[in-house]
């Protein structure tokens, strides 16, 4: 799918993390395709959304309460679908920024070097 | 909150399917937004507009595939599988229209039958009264008749003393009451305008906790001894009849009697009274039974009348009811034996025992006479259904073959078989719930039917009178969940099996038959043909069953009764006013007499007590000179002059009563042969004399015999002739005026009753009269017996179509999937005749094997249905013999088509068609 070689897959379950993450800095709601390119831009290209999987975990968002969706104009003024957190979601993602990191620790004192 | 957060989601999902549409066009253009923003990046980046468009899209993906995951996530599963199944059931239903409209025709005919005879069983047997806690009514009864002597009106009726009684000596009850019935003339003069009455005690109303539509109803004040003005209470179905539902009828006044009541209120129209199946028109507190009756309803002992029924009181059982009841009996009834009382029954009397039984359903004439009639139609019925629907798993089945091919594909494509059978189990689903709608609507009409039709023929009278049947027909939660369970278990019992059948195919084998529906022909074969068997079977048995109801019918209809029917029109007149001294009543009634027998074309007239056929009291005889203990039953009735010769019963010897038999002259009677052979056995009884025991008010009384009679039926037509002995009203001193007379006339009705009419109203215009025809009232009797040969006739033909329908069906395809076999028979040298006979064989196998599975059902099931039959055994030969050859001229028809079009078959087409 992507023409970038180096590809870097993500953990499973991490998307919808970062993708409430990405929410939460930006203070107002986004489009989807501004979420990919944020996350791209952010982890220096090695995150790259593709959207066989953006919007399937976006739609998954949206049913379990963590997003709302709406219509609105985007930033060059064309009618897209803008996404933004509900309470329920900053709660969610809170909960598992806090799961991951834990997680993250514990695999980096596996894998350190003593 | 896992809870709150999952039903959210639930709801969210729901949402979506509401917005299907929406959901859909904004996906798109979301997509088509991504789409441009990408493509805008690749132009900015340097790109031609065209390859910026190409290269977005190529990364971008799938979209049909985004599309679809979307979807599906936002989707609940089970719903979406279950819409495609309908939709897709739909289509195929809809493809094949005639076989739709066969099935769900057959269906509804088999549930509606079905629902509206358990609607009916329903309001007559299942459910209770419309009151407050029926499941707390009890009844106070005697655990036994055997001393009751006197008027009895229903096998659990006391006398007003012993009720009083009760009423005071009792302590199981929170609330007691007692009731009874009569129909009385509401008319002044002319035509009888006939209403139906229900005496009540005082506590009834606060004992059901029943309460006043308007006005209100009676308290236990209303109800004390001697009252002299109570008020009336009437039922709302009389007020909307004969006020229109007016309000401002509370102090309107009814004449009865020659009294005035004033209305005082009106019940509610949930409320009928307490006996299932009748409803009343007006209601009296008891005491006023004194004001109506001359006769002492309310002092006499041998005048059983009044049913009592109570509320237990709260942790008071059935048992420790009758416990209390019977501590007191004894001494009850020796304080209300009455005086003079049949010396032969004083010591049954003296023994009765008071029973508490349960009274939450109402007592009900019409159970005791239909109940077992409707649990037998219903079997009837549900064997019907059965039948129908193995019409549809054979249709079914044939379907499926044809389907093979595409089921095959189906399943090679990756459907998994529980998919597959649930698909095909939705067809069913959708087939069974259309007849089952269309049933419960048919069944509305049905039971509605059936009940006007007891209705008309239970009440011939020519006057107008409502209608004795009173059953709530409204269709409630039971009857539609009875038809939603029909529906579901015949869609299980016709669909299953097909849809699992059709799924066990070998894809492979399948596809390389083409779809011809060949392989594994023999299996499925055998399996339709043990259904088409068994549809015979259960035909046969309903068919034997309409053979027997009808020819019980045919012989009722026909057994000797002893007596004409043909001809005989009965006026039943009343005396109202003047109220004139008792003695000089026989005088106007032999005026009467001899005015309308003076009407030209009046063959002869009489006047009876009793009409024919309703039966009558019953005293004990013992002829003079023997021993005046060893006295014997006899039946009461009692006639005027010329009764014999109206009804055309011989007088074998002796006369008949005439102007001799005055009050002043020695008493004298007539009696029948069955009278003869039972008390002189069979010597001669004219001029003999007998003691017939006292009865209050009359003494004991020694009768002569001046006549002998033959003879005649009594109370029911399929009863043995039974001793009669006839005496004369003239002679019974006390007895009130008025009654019925039969005449036979050679003039049409019409011109008969208006003749008589005008011959009262000369009169006396305020004598009342209602006419009834003896022949239909006869035909009355035996309403029970009409019914059930008029249903199960019905369901014997329909049974008999379902099973030539079926039959031809399995014939059809035999030849069909033999083709070649009798291509090659007919090759080899095999005649027309031959073919055609291979084809009868096979039907002649069937229905034999269907018989000799359908015999041992009927005599199995023969119990059931003995009581209602008359002259004839369950098992009777003559009509399981018809029955049997019917179904072999069913296998006849239906073999005809199926053979021919087998002697059709050219072996030159049928051997080339491999």
């Amino acid at each position: 799918m992507g023409n970038d070689a180096k590809k870097t897959e993500l953990m499973p379950g991490t998307l919808e993390m970062l993708i409430l993450k990405t929410i939460e800095r930006n203070a107002g709601p986004m489009h989807g395709y501004g979420i990919a390119r944020y996350i791209k831009q952010i982890s220096n290209d090695v995150l790259q959304v593709e959207e066989g999987s953006l919007y399937p975990a976006l739609q998954r968002l949206a049913i379990k309460g963590w997003v709302k969706a709406e219509w609105g104009q985007s930033e060059n003024n064309r009618r897209a679908r803008l996404y933004k957190l509900t309470p329920a979601g900053r709660k969610r993602l809170k909960q598992e920024v806090a799961d991951f990191e834990r997680v993250l620790e514990a695999i980096l004192r596996v894998v350190q070097p003593t | 909150m896992k809870m709150m957060d999952k039903l959210s989601q639930l709801w969210r999902r729901l949402l979506f399917y509401a917005r299907r549409n929406r959901f859909d066009r904004e996906l798109e253009e979301e997509m088509r937004f991504h789409l441009e923003m990408k493509a805008e990046e690749n132009l900015a980046a340097g790109v031609s507009p065209e390859e910026a468009r190409y290269a977005a899209q190529r990364q971008f993906g799938n979209q049909t595939l985004l599309r679809e995951v979307s979807r599906e996530m936002w989707g609940i599963r089970l719903i979406d599988a279950l819409f495609q199944d309908l939709r897709f059931g739909m289509r195929m239903l809809l493809k094949n229209k005639s076989f739709t409209a066969v099935a769900i025709l057959s269906l509804a005919l088999g549930i509606g039958a079905n629902t509206a005879i358990f609607q009916l069983l329903d309001a007559v047997r299942l459910r209770s009264l419309p009151v407050k806690d029926p499941q707390e009514l009890a009844e106070v009864r005697l655990a036994d008749m055997k001393g009751a002597r006197g008027g009895v009106h229903r096998s659990s009726s006391v006398t007003n003393p012993i009720w009083e009684q009760i009423r005071e000596r009792q302590q199981a009850f929170s609330g007691i009451f007692a009731w009874g019935t009569d129909r009385i003339n509401l008319a002044t003069g002319g035509e009888a305008r006939p209403a139906r009455m229900l005496y009540v005690s005082g506590d009834i109303f606060h004992t059901l906790g029943v309460n006043a539509a308007l006005g209100r109803v009676f308290t236990t004040a209303d109800d004390q001894r001697g009252c002299g003005a109570p008020g009336l209470v009437i039922s709302h179905e009389f007020w909307q009849r004969e006020f229109g539902g007016e309000a401002n009828v509370i102090g309107r006044k009814i004449t009865l009697a020659d009294r005035q009541f004033e209305i005082i209120g009106v019940t509610p129209a949930s409320f009928f009274g307490m006996e299932v199946g009748r409803s009343f028109d007006l209601a009296l507190p008891i005491c006023a039974a004194a004001l109506v009756y001359r006769g002492g309803w309310l002092n006499s002992g041998t005048y059983w009348w009044l049913t009592v029924t109570g509320r237990l009181k709260p942790g008071w059982s059935l048992e420790q009811a009758t416990a209390q009841l019977q501590s007191f009996s004894p001494g009850l009834f020796e304080k209300t034996l009455p005086a003079n009382y049949p010396t032969v029954s004083v010591k049954d009397y003296l023994g009765s025992r008071l029973i508490a039984a349960p009274a939450g359903s109402g007592v009900s004439q019409l159970r005791e006479k239909y109940e077992q009639s409707l649990w037998l139609l219903l079997a009837i019925a549900g064997l019907v259904l059965l039948i129908a629907c193995a019409n549809l798993a054979n249709l079914l089945l044939a379907r499926a073959s044809a389907r093979e091919c595409e089921i095959a594909v189906r399943q090679a494509l990756g459907a998994s078989r529980v998919r597959l059978v649930r698909q095909l189990l939705v067809e069913s689903l959708l087939l069974a719930a259309f007849g089952s709608a269309l049933g419960a609507w048919l069944a509305q009409a049905l039971s509605r039917f059936l009940v006007a039709f007891l209705n008309t023929s239970a009440a011939p009278t020519l006057s107008t009178s409502t209608a004795p049947i009173f059953l709530d027909l409204t269709p409630n939660w039971r009857m539609l969940g009875f038809a939603a369970s029909l529906a579901a278990l015949t869609c299980l019992l016709f669909g299953l099996a097909p849809a699992i059948r059709a799924t066990r195919m070998d894809p492979g084998a399948a596809m390389k038959a083409g779809g011809r529906g060949m392989t594994a022909g023999r299996e499925r074969f055998s399996l339709r043909r043990a259904l088409v068997v068994t549809q015979v079977a259960l035909s046969l048995v309903l068919v034997a069953g309409a053979l027997l109801f009808s020819r019980s019918l045919g012989k009722l209809l026909t057994a000797p009764t002893g007596f004409r029917q043909e001809g005989i029109l009965i006026a039943d007149v009343g005396f109202r006013r003047p109220y004139l001294p008792l003695d000089r009543y026989p005088a106007i009634q032999d005026a009467l007499l001899a005015r309308v027998r003076a009407i030209p074309g009046v063959e002869s007239v009489a006047f009876t007590h009793i009409m024919p056929l309703r039966g009558g009291g019953s005293l004990h005889v013992w002829m003079d000179g023997a021993d005046a203990r060893q006295r014997q039953r006899t039946s009461l009735s009692r006639v005027g002059p010329d009764y014999f010769k109206t009804m055309e019963i011989p007088l074998l010897a002796g006369r008949e009563f005439d102007a001799r038999d005055r009050a002043d002259a020695p008493r004298v009677a007539i009696v029948n042969e069955a009278f003869a052979r039972k008390f002189l056995h069979g010597a001669d009884p004219v001029g003999q004399r007998f003691w017939m025991e006292g009865m209050d008010p009359i003494p004991e009384t020694r009768y002569e015999i001046v006549g002998l009679a033959r003879d005649t039926k009594f109370e029911d037509l399929r009863e043995e002739f039974r001793p009669i002995a006839y005496t004369a009203p003239a002679q019974l001193v006390g007895a009130s005026p008025g009654g019925p007379v039969v005449i036979r006339s050679r003039l049409p009705q019409a011109e008969m009753v208006a003749a008589v009419k005008r011959v009262l109203n000369e009169i006396d215009p305020s004598i009342t009269v209602s006419f009834q025809v003896f022949k239909p009232m006869i035909e009355a009797t035996i309403l029970r017996e009409r019914l059930m040969a008029m249903l199960s006739g019905f369901f014997g033909m329909l049974a008999l179509l379902l099973a030539c329908v079926g039959l031809y069906g399995i014939l059809s395809y035999g030849v069909a999937s033999r083709t070649n076999e009798i291509g090659i028979r007919m090759a080899l040298g095999a005649q027309r005749r031959d073919v055609f006979w291979l084809i009868l064989r096979e039907a002649l196998l069937l229905v034999t094997a269907g018989v000799a599975v359908g015999l041992p059902i009927i005599f199995a099931g023969a119990r059931l249905a003995s009581t209602l039959l008359f002259g004839l055994t369950p098992t009777d030969p003559v009509s399981l013999l018809l029955a049997a050859l019917l179904m072999l001229a069913v296998a006849m028809v239906s073999c005809w088509i199926p053979a021919r079009r087998a002697t059709k078959v050219d072996p030159i087409t049928a051997l080339r068609f491999e």
